[in-house]
């Protein structure tokens, strides 16, 4: 058992902090034997979830991060390495151990997995009546958790008769009902509309913030992590290639995989925009009146804000906003503009001088040809 | 009189297939979780177990039954004290049945999906909790209808019965209709045949749609 001191020295959140459990991955590896040879599932993955964080596990399908999660209440068990929660190697528990540790750790599903024959009730009721709890505290406590997923009318409900999030809600109550530590998530959104997705994370979030439970969610969208987790892991083909800070994994990626899974949430320079621009020399001088194209970046690490009219006066001419998106992680601004300015600065290296304590990184696309020519034009 | 052997003969039938069926179902039931649950990737994986009593289930089903009917006479003879009457026949029906609805018993019990059963044991729920709570239930709808197949094949199957002295309708139906070309008593018997089979499918069709829940209701 971990010392209780410590793991309030190590919560990020205050709260219930003592209710939760560190997770530890200590190289961890899988292999499968098969027809065609050794299949290597996870290798080597080494690292720690602290208590009471929402940690997202994130990578592309195949990745290893279903079979990863599974290692913490052992539905698999890895072949090399151990997973210690809470102080205990899950590897050395036997039948009972390992139902006690399970009965600490909720698990939610990709697809649910209610028991079609089971009303609502009896779906949360189970994990309860096979521990043997007396009925009243069944009861109580049933009654409780459905009341706190909002279903508590839909009790005597089948599962075939409720929507998708509220199947999910459904299962996040039956992962509750042992007051677990732990909350896995296995992709538990991706078969939901978007607006589902919300309201479950917010559900998650808010689950985590009450009960102070430490909740490990895998997922393959990037903006399940961007909405709720404290840190993310990235798994790359089995290997850990990026871990960290949402804000600091968002705002600078190191690995392809990373932003290849990042993508989607990027602002992409729409090709019009690229259309008719000249690449410059940093050295390279600028001609009066050229419209200069600017992609200025916030990774989150100052916590800058883009400063339009500190812009504007930086760079000494009128600006105009083309294109971009801020995300706010964690309270830190993340995010890309792409601007058009009519500097009155002449080189492309005083641009990024001016700019520089003004955003985190700055890239010039280019310079607009015709309003150059028709500035070359006006000149002579 | 002819009354009389009809009520009669319809009575066998029932007793005959009544008690065999029952047996079928009591041992079909826990060969089909024993032959789910030891086989590979199984929540009692015992890849040997699973290979010998599903090679036995495997013997038992590929005997026709007048076969095994015959075959059996020795056991029957030490079970029931007798290999002729309606006890005799009680034997062999029961043992030609029990490894075909086990069978299908097991078809049900694959078809739970490997969530649920991943879902109870991320719950807490032990081996035993899983195979009441979840796979049983779960497979219910599957196995009343393989049990209602059953018991109409071996309203089939008890026709044969008369071969040791078993009676019953098909019994009936031999003696009179065939033996003494006594067509009206054979087209009676089928006609009483197709009531109790029918009967037998209609309220095996309806439990199972009860007890299946997984469309919406």
């Amino acid at each position: 058992m971990t010392d209780l001191s410590e793991i309030r020295h190590v919560a990020p959140h205050e709260t219930g902090a003592a209710r939760g459990a560190s997770i530890v991955f200590e190289r961890v590896g899988k292999h499968y034997e098969g027809k065609g040879g050794r299949t290597q599932a996870l290798a080597g993955i080494d690292f720690r979830i602290e208590t009471g964080e929402v940690f997202g596990i994130i990578g592309r399908s195949g990745a290893g991060k279903s079979t990863l999660l599974r290692t913490v209440n052992r539905l698999e068990a890895p072949t090399e390495g151990r997973v210690l929660v809470h102080g205990t190697d899950v590897g050395t528990l036997d039948e009972d151990a390992l139902v006690k540790l399970r009965r600490r750790t909720g698990m939610i599903f990709q697809h649910f997995n209610l028991l079609s024959a089971k009303t609502v009730w009896d779906n949360v009721a189970l994990p309860l009546r096979v521990a043997g709890v007396p009925r009243e505290a069944i009861e109580r406590k049933v009654g409780a958790l459905l009341e706190l997923v909002g279903l508590a009318a839909k009790k005597d409900a089948y599962p075939a008769q409720l929507s998708g999030g509220q199947k999910q809600r459904v299962g996040i109550a039956r992962a509750l009902v042992h007051d677990p530590e732990v909350l896995l998530c296995d992709e538990a959104t991706s078969a939901l509309d978007p607006e589902t997705t919300q309201s479950i994370l917010a559900l998650l979030r808010d689950i985590n913030r009450r009960l102070g439970l430490t909740v490990v969610l895998i997922t393959h969208e990037m903006a399940v992590i961007r909405e709720i987790c404290d840190r993310v892991a990235v798994l790359e083909k089995g290997r850990l290639v990026e871990l960290g800070e949402v804000w600091r994994v968002f705002g600078d990626p190191r690995s392809d995989a990373t932003r290849a899974l990042l993508q989607p949430l990027l602002h992409e320079l729409p090709p019009e925009l690229r259309q008719g621009l000249r690449p410059v020399q940093a050295d390279a001088p600028l001609a009066p009146g050229a419209t200069v194209l600017l992609d200025l970046r916030l990774n989150g690490q100052h916590g800058r804000e883009f400063e339009l009219g500190a812009l504007a006066l930086a760079l000494g001419g009128p600006l105009q906003l083309l294109h971009g998106g801020i995300d706010r992680i964690a309270g830190r601004p993340l995010g890309r503009v792409v601007l058009s300015a009519r500097s009155s600065l002449r080189s492309v290296d005083a641009l990024r001088h001016a700019l520089a304590g003004l955003v985190d990184q700055v890239t010039v696309l280019g310079v607009r040809e015709e309003e150059e020519k028709e500035g070359a034009a006006h000149a002579a | 009189m002819l009354l009389d052997m009809f009520i009669n003969a319809t009575l066998q039938t029932l007793l005959m297939v009544g008690v065999s069926a029952a047996f079928a179902f009591v041992a079909g039931v826990p060969i089909a979780v024993v032959l789910t649950t030891t086989a590979p990737g199984g929540i009692y994986a015992r890849p040997g177990v699973n290979r010998v009593l599903g090679s036995v289930v495997n013997v038992l089903r590929s005997a026709p039954f007048i076969i095994l009917l015959v075959a059996l006479i020795p056991f029957t003879r030490w079970v029931v004290g007798t290999s002729i009457g309606l006890w005799a026949a009680v034997v062999p029906l029961s043992i030609a049945s029990t490894p075909f609805f086990a069978r299908m018993v097991e078809v049900s019990l694959r078809e739970v999906d490997r969530g649920l059963v991943e879902a109870a044991q991320a719950m807490g729920c032990k081996r035993g909790h899983i195979v009441r709570h979840v796979l049983l239930p779960e497979a219910l709808p599957g196995i009343i209808a393989g049990f209602t197949l059953t018991v109409v094949t071996m309203i089939g199957s008890s026709a044969m019965a008369g071969a040791v002295g078993g009676g019953g309708l098909g019994d009936l139906a031999i003696r009179y209709g065939y033996q003494r070309f006594d067509t009206v008593v054979m087209l009676e018997v089928i006609a009483l045949l197709i009531v109790l089979v029918g009967a037998v499918q209609w309220s095996g069709d309806a439990l199972a749609r009860r007890a299946n829940r997984r469309e919406r209701a």
